[in-house]
């Protein structure tokens, strides 16, 4: 998957988690769980989305790496690229 | 129509899931009723057969009011409660009648629908069968005025008449943490732990040695709850509240905790909770620490008696062992009523809740 679809995958998860958002509204370097307004909860849901999407895996230790749209997307396409163990 | 919390006064049936002679079985959703906390799903607490509807589709009635009759496996039919008679007639049509089919036109009146209201998609514009049943549909998210006058209603009876005590305890969590970490990196994400359900699990826990504070103020006297459901709040996107319960919280592992509370979360913001679960939570825990609160000290939702708050789970310097050390911390309160207890056996409970946390594997 390229770096766009990535991007669209985790928008979809955040816009099924909080459908009232603009996915165009997204700034992409800001905190997604401010500007959101999410919760662990709603973040595990997100992550987990991602993960069935993508089939990646997500140790719970990565999650930091996770916490912008940018972040997200680089996170994911390197995970996505690197060789499964 | 069950009484779905302190502060509901009728309901509209929306669905009925289940006909006249269909089997049913304790726990089964039987109809779906509308409320001022969005659509909920009624569940039956018998095994029968459902015998006869007394409530139609479209019609609202007060809480208490029979809404069909369930007759044991084998005995015979029960007489038929007379269906009550449907909602007063509508005001006059307008002058312009709207284009509509015959069955459209029926199936308005059945389910009060104004057909002066409906958007036709049939030939020419005219109103269709599925158009009037689309309108009819109310939305299963809740709706946010009505909620926020479903909730001033509660919280205002709760300051009015419960006498509040509030109490803190700051927890360290260094060991809950220190657990919680390695027993999430073996674990698959959909099976992964949130600390919200070890706190919850640690207040069922605490709740079996001080069962006064687990319960319901009714008619004047204290009336211990037979199990522990734990009512969790949780703020829906829009504005709003709901605290449904987790069901035996005390008995359960914190990983089915956390699961059964994501899936709490997803369908009480989608609107699609349960008639139990909004009816029979004993306590209440809330938890602002998300936003970054130090600590939250709620309001006891009536009948029950106590509610435990959590704030941030953050570093701070502590004491341990003589020595000033930077240990995760996370504030409990407690509101009690002191109707039905005192400080001392509410301190009670945030110590049991303390201790608990200490030993995380025995959560």
């Amino acid at each position: 998957m390229t770096r766009d679809e990535i991007r669209d995958v985790v928008l979809q998860a955040l816009t099924k988690i909080a459908p009232e958002v603009d996915p165009a509204s997204i700034a992409p370097a800001v905190s997604l769980r401010d500007q959101l307004d999410l919760d662990s909860i709603d973040f595990l849901n997100v992550v987990l989305a991602i993960h069935e999407r993508l089939g990646v895996e997500i140790p719970e230790a990565d999650y930091a790496k996770l916490l912008t749209l940018n972040g997200a997307v680089t996170y994911l396409t390197a995970r996505q690229a690197a060789p499964r163990q | 129509m069950p009484l779905l919390g302190a502060d509901m006064e009728a309901g509209t049936l929306v669905e009925w899931l289940k006909h006249p002679g269909d089997e049913v079985h304790r726990g089964d959703i039987i109809a779906v009723v509308d409320t001022q906390k969005g659509a909920i799903e009624i569940e039956v607490f018998e095994n029968g057969v459902l015998d006869s509807i007394a409530v139609p589709v479209g019609q609202k009635v007060p809480v208490g009011t029979v809404l069909a009759v369930i007759r044991g496996v084998g005995e015979p039919g029960a007489p038929p409660v007379p269906v009550r008679p449907p909602a007063p007639a509508p005001p006059a049509e307008p002058a312009v009648r709207p284009r509509a089919s015959p069955a459209a036109r029926q199936a308005a009146s059945t389910l009060g629908v104004d057909l002066a209201r409906v958007a036709g998609t049939g030939p020419g514009g005219a109103i269709t069968l599925a158009d009037v049943e689309a309108a009819a549909k109310p939305a299963g998210a809740p709706k946010p005025a009505a909620m926020r006058s479903a909730i001033a209603a509660a919280m205002a009876r709760s300051k009015r008449e419960i006498p509040h005590y509030y109490l803190s305890t700051a927890i360290d969590l260094g060991a809950a943490m220190a657990w919680l970490r390695a027993a999430n990196e073996a674990r698959p994400l959909d099976d992964r732990l949130l600390p919200v359900a070890l706190l919850i699990k640690a207040v069922a826990l605490g709740l079996r040695e001080v069962p006064e504070l687990n319960g319901f103020w009714v008619n004047g006297g204290f009336q211990p709850a037979p199990a522990i459901h734990v009512g969790c709040a949780i703020s829906l996107r829009g504005g709003g509240l709901v605290a449904p319960a987790l069901h035996d919280a005390d008995k359960k592992a914190p990983a089915t905790l956390t699961r059964e509370l994501r899936d709490l979360v997803a369908r009480a913001r989608s609107g699609s909770l349960r008639s139990s679960e909004l009816a029979d939570a004993t306590i209440t825990v809330t938890n602002l620490g998300e936003q970054g609160v130090d600590a939250a000290y709620g309001i006891i939702y009536p009948p029950q008696v106590a509610l435990v708050g959590f704030g941030r789970i953050a570093d701070r310097p502590a004491v341990a062992d003589g020595r000033v050390a930077i240990r995760p911390i996370v504030t409990a309160t407690l509101a009690g009523d002191h109707r039905a207890s005192d400080g001392h056996r509410g301190g009670r409970l945030l110590a049991a809740v303390d201790r608990l946390l200490q030993e995380p594997t025995a959560l």
